[in-house]
């Protein structure tokens, strides 16, 4: 064996794992590089056998065809995932806040009852859940998708919250009780105030998994409140073969724009709530 | 009035909420799978639960559950790896450390559905001389061996739909273990590096331990998005038989179909199986926290 400096060696080991890192970074962009190329070909060039190479003329017919398609999808998806995102974050934080400073006996007995509800099969509810919603006249409504979206969100968005606000230290809201104030003025005076991240987190979580939800709005929805995810399922899934590919990978990724756009921005707060989602992250 | 009643009536409508929604429809829901309601006009019967025997006789259903575990050993095994490794490799530091980080988390943002479109094109089982996607990339690097028919495989197919769950979860993986690697005190290293243990030791000894935490709540999580997989394989494959498994069969007896009564027992099974993943966890970690 050669004798190799540990200086020399401890380069050479950079030098490797940077090469490895940047291997499999070129292999994540893979999918990406395809879609990307391929919406940008014209609806004759776009084709299985030709994936791998740049446009030879490079068209937007794809993107156009896709924006009208899609477009009412995009709307309905904007409405579901932005109403239903904020009224999630306000029901997680004052959940949070009582769950962690103004505790009443078997708290932990209900969050962990609320926990549970975020890992169920979603299908162990859909069947009378599309029944309920019958009744209650919301089903195939965006009403209905943001009700459904609102109420399994409680334990995820609680979490979050939670998680954040045990790290309030006790003596201040202590102080805010010996002050005479009570539950709600506590948390306006002194939660509140400081919730910034938690909320950031928990609007771009979600936003996020409201956007990119199918199952609730296959079982649940209608052609009138479908969001951008069934729509693109119909006119790009496994069924749909007669649309043209350009169109199909331009479609796949007009539907994934808002929430890239929002996790290149935020993604530092993104990678924030996906640590409070592994609950002892 | 004691000082915790506010709290408790703040939090009353979740609660209403999720005892409704959660464990009310839940119960309905094992209602339905212990009836007769195999159709959508017949009345509630009571029929002892023989749903949850007859459907290991349909001919569909065991190919659903061996599906959903081969593809649930690949993708929790293959995500759990790869994830650990990219955070091996970063854990001390790395120049364009945001840029990875940033590249393998990408895919966590967008939907299956979407993603599907382009896998389902890249995963083209297509024959060597007319070759698209992966198969064609293969030939052209010369590992033309390596070519195969991925999903459509009828005896392996499911791991290979695991690629794509395994590129869209390894960075959260990743994200998750670098978080661990990171918790560990640099005395708690720095004192064994003086002990005289080498990096390697130091890894075995010391880091790896504190990493068990770590890899129990990527297990769970992996472990459950598995189960119920279901818009991965309706964007790539719909709802062919060789990659049917129960969430999809759910899906399929009640839109299909129109046997509820199957549908719920097929749900409760998927329910059942998520539980006895879950509620050892939840107990263990919110115990943990009280601590």
């Amino acid at each position: 064996m050669t004798a190799i400096s540990p200086v020399r060696r401890g380069r050479a080991l950079r030098t490797a794992r940077l090469v490895i890192l940047l291997a499999v970074a070129m292999v994540f962009l893979m999918p990406v590089y395809v879609l990307v190329v391929t919406s940008f070909k014209s609806l004759s060039e776009a084709d299985p056998s030709t994936a791998w190479s740049l446009p030879q003329a490079w068209s937007t017919e794809g993107w156009q065809a896709a924006w009208t398609a899609l477009k009412p999808g995009l709307a309905n998806s904007f409405k579901i995932a932005v109403t239903g995102s904020l009224i999630s974050a306000v029901l997680g934080s004052l959940n949070g806040f009582v769950l962690s400073k103004w505790r009443f006996p078997g708290a932990d007995a209900v969050f962990t009852l609320f926990l549970f509800g975020m890992f169920i099969p979603y299908q162990a509810v859909m069947i009378p859940l599309a029944g309920l919603l019958t009744r209650m006249e919301l089903v195939g409504s965006i009403s209905g998708l943001v009700l459904a979206h609102v109420v399994y969100g409680i334990p995820i968005c609680t979490l979050i919250f939670r998680n954040y606000y045990v790290t309030i230290p006790d003596e201040l809201i202590e102080a805010a009780r010996v002050d005479g104030a009570g539950m709600l003025r506590t948390y306006r005076s002194i939660v509140f105030p400081v919730s910034g991240p938690a909320f950031a987190v928990t609007l771009i979580w979600q936003f996020t998994s409201l956007w990119n939800d199918f199952l609730f709005a296959v079982f649940l929805g209608a052609p009138k409140s479908w969001p951008v995810t069934v729509m693109l399922n119909n006119t790009a899934g496994s069924g749909a073969v007669a649309v043209q590919y350009s169109q199909q990978m331009a479609s796949a990724l007009l539907a994934s724009l808002p929430t890239l756009v929002v996790y290149l921005l935020l993604g530092r707060f993104f990678m924030r709530g996906l640590l409070a989602g592994a609950l002892k992250g | 009035m004691p000082q915790w009643l506010p709290g408790l009536l703040l939090v009353s409508p979740s609660i209403v909420a999720i005892g409704l929604f959660v464990y009310g429809l839940i119960f309905w829901n094992t209602r339905v799978a212990l009836s007769g309601r195999h159709d959508e006009i017949s009345p509630y019967r009571f029929d002892k639960g023989e749903n949850f025997v007859d459907l290991w006789s349909q001919p569909s259903w065991p190919g659903a559950v061996r599906h959903a575990l081969l593809f649930t050993a690949v993708f929790v095994g293959g995500a759990l790896l790869l994830g650990w490794f990219l955070a091996f490799l970063m854990e001390k530091g790395i120049r364009w450390e945001g840029g990875f980080r940033a590249i393998y988390l990408f895919p966590m943002a967008v939907s299956f559905i979407a993603s599907g479109v382009v896998w389902r094109w890249l995963m083209n089982p297509a024959p060597p001389e007319r070759a698209v996607g992966l198969n064609q990339l293969l030939e052209k690097l010369g590992l033309g061996f390596a070519a195969n028919d991925w999903w459509q495989n009828p005896r392996w197919g499911m791991a290979a739909m695991a690629i794509p769950a395994i590129w869209q979860m390894s960075g959260y993986v990743m994200a998750l273990y670098l978080a661990g690697f990171r918790g560990v005190p640099e005395d708690l290293r720095e004192a064994a590096r003086v002990d005289g243990c080498s990096e390697w030791q130091v890894y075995r000894y010391i880091v790896f331990p504190q990493l068990r935490p770590v890899t129990l709540s990527a297990l769970i999580i992996l472990g459950h998005i598995s189960l119920k997989v279901f818009d991965l394989i309706m964007a790539i494959a719909g709802k062919q038989i060789i990659t049917y498994v129960p969430a999809i069969a759910t899906y399929v007896e009640v839109f299909d179909r129109h046997d509820p009564a199957n549908g719920a027992t097929i749900a409760t099974y998927l329910l059942l199986a998520v539980a006895v993943l879950v509620i050892p966890y939840l107990v263990w970690s919110v115990r943990a926290d009280r601590r």
